[in-house]
């Protein structure tokens, strides 16, 4: 084995990713838990928690362009920097959503608790385990666990969509619940998010690991041809 | 126009020592290819058998088919005439020291006999202008030598030299491996240019430069090829874990 520190600086690369996760990760859990609690201390760790990880992801991107610039990775490493700035940049945007589910329940706090037609605890469950498990899948460099992340998406989706149409219909039929519900919605949707931002991670893994562009459906490597027209 | 070059069934020793291990590969015309691998792994004996400099040791043999174009180098060509078609670059730049740049460029064309002062001044000028190299030095073209230039001068010099003849194939064995950043630059813009009009083969241990340069790159391991595919495929996701493990630094 040669190249010693540029092997070493990947590692700490990712090691450093690997808390900006655990961060990204416990934004989200707070941001859960304070909608659930209505508890608005934990919406201020959820804010303070954001701005480490906008530092996190700044750190990080100089360490990927040093490392770019100065060791000219070429093939393994050089598509494991390209999607660490990708993960880097899904997990800052994991960091913003917690941001944001915080700032709803902070709105919430002026309105009466009312039951809605909405899982949010179920969609949360299940984004958080997405993000889970895509960073599991980068922390072991596991295509096969990354793969099994994408299809999870589709739950979220759905789950989401359904949201999106109780809730419309509660606002038609008790507009009095309107901004608990659009409150509602909103956390929904960047549940939702979240979870595209774990499908996110979970196709930089397998680029990184197999060179496969997985994204859009689209299952090629560099090289081959397009896939043809069904 | 460059001619491709056909490879089969290559094997090389020098004496007792087999250096090269049934090489097949095609270098598409008018496209550059790299050839890239740690020393020792038979990279530039493979470019010398593609003009035949590698028999020039006595106790070298080749065998099996390298077709330039149509023609077999080994079976329809002699030595002189396959040299005339696969002009070469060294690492160094090597001009003959006591002539004028003139003169070197000339060297080649006047050994086989052109004396014609109209058609050598005309072919001169656009070989240097092919190299890059003319509006640098076209007020002391017989004033003063080859030796006087810079180092990527001088290389640019010995890329004229070699397109006096009218080559179909230019090797390239580290050229700009002596060279710093702006002559490098400069060759590499050159090798681009040249493309269209040449096929070029370049060796290097630069990896950038082959990713910047090169269609096709190929590696060398142990005397074997290894792979060979698409410039772009080798450097961001190569078939072959020795492949990778070279390029990433691995090993070598």
């Amino acid at each position: 084995m040669v190249r010693l520190r540029f092997q070493q600086s990947l590692d700490d690369l990712k090691e450093r990713l690997l808390v900006m996760a655990g961060m990204a990760e416990q934004a989200i859990q707070r941001a859960i838990e304070a909608f659930r609690t209505r508890d608005i201390s934990i919406c201020d760790l959820v804010d303070h928690g954001e701005v480490a990880i906008d530092r996190f992801e700044r750190e990080i991107d100089q360490m990927a362009l040093d490392l770019l610039a100065m060791e000219q990775p070429m093939a393994i490493d050089l598509r494991f920097i390209l999607a660490v700035i990708k993960i880097n940049a899904d997990l800052e945007r994991v960091g913003d959503a917690a941001s944001s589910i915080s700032d709803r329940v902070r709105d919430l706090q002026a309105f009466p608790v009312v039951d809605l037609p909405v899982d949010i605890p179920r969609m949360a469950s299940l984004a958080a385990a997405m993000v889970r498990k895509s960073l599991h899948s980068f922390l072991e460099g596991d295509a096969d666990l990354a793969r099994s992340v994408l299809s999870l998406d589709d739950d979220v989706d759905r789950l989401n969509d359904s949201a999106f149409f109780a809730l419309s219909n509660l606002m038609k039929a008790q507009p009095e619940l309107t901004p608990q519900a659009l409150n509602a919605m909103m956390i929904a949707r960047n549940l939702e998010r979240v979870a595209d931002h774990a499908t996110n991670i979970a196709e930089d893994v397998i680029f990184w690991v197999r060179g496969a562009d997985v994204r859009h459906h689209v299952h090629r490597s560099p090289g081959s041809s397009p896939p043809a027209a069904d | 126009m460059g001619a491709g070059i056909q490879v089969s069934g290559l094997n090389a020793s020098y004496g007792s020592n087999h250096t090269l291990f049934d090489i097949n590969l095609n270098m598409p015309a008018n496209n550059a290819t790299a050839l890239i691998g740690p020393s020792g792994c038979g990279k530039s004996t493979f470019v010398r058998c593609l003009n035949r400099m590698h028999e020039t040791n006595p106790i070298a043999t080749v065998t099996g088919k390298v077709l330039i174009g149509e023609l077999d180098i080994y079976k329809d060509l002699s030595p002189v005439e396959v040299r005339r078609r696969v002009g070469m670059v060294f690492q160094r730049p090597n001009p003959f020291p006591t002539m004028s740049i003139y003169d070197n460029v000339a060297s080649g064309l006047k050994l086989n006999g052109f004396s014609n002062r109209r058609v050598l001044d005309e072919v001169v000028e656009r070989s240097l202008k092919d190299a890059a190299l003319f509006d640098e030095v076209k007020d002391d073209l017989k004033k003063k030598s080859g030796a006087s230039l810079s180092g990527g001068q001088q290389q640019r010099l010995c890329i004229a030299r070699a397109l006096a003849v009218d080559p179909e194939v230019l090797l390239m064995d580290e050229p700009a491996s002596a060279l710093d950043p702006v002559s490098t630059a400069k060759i590499e813009d050159l090798i681009f240019q040249l493309k269209s009009q040449y096929t070029i083969v370049i060796v290097t241990h630069n990896m950038q430069q082959a990713a910047r340069v090169a269609e096709n790159t190929g590696f060398f391991l142990n005397g074997k090829m290894i792979e060979f595919d698409a410039t772009h495929k080798i450097f961001t996701n190569p078939s072959d874990k020795r492949t990778e493990d070279y390029i990433t630094g691995r090993f070598g």
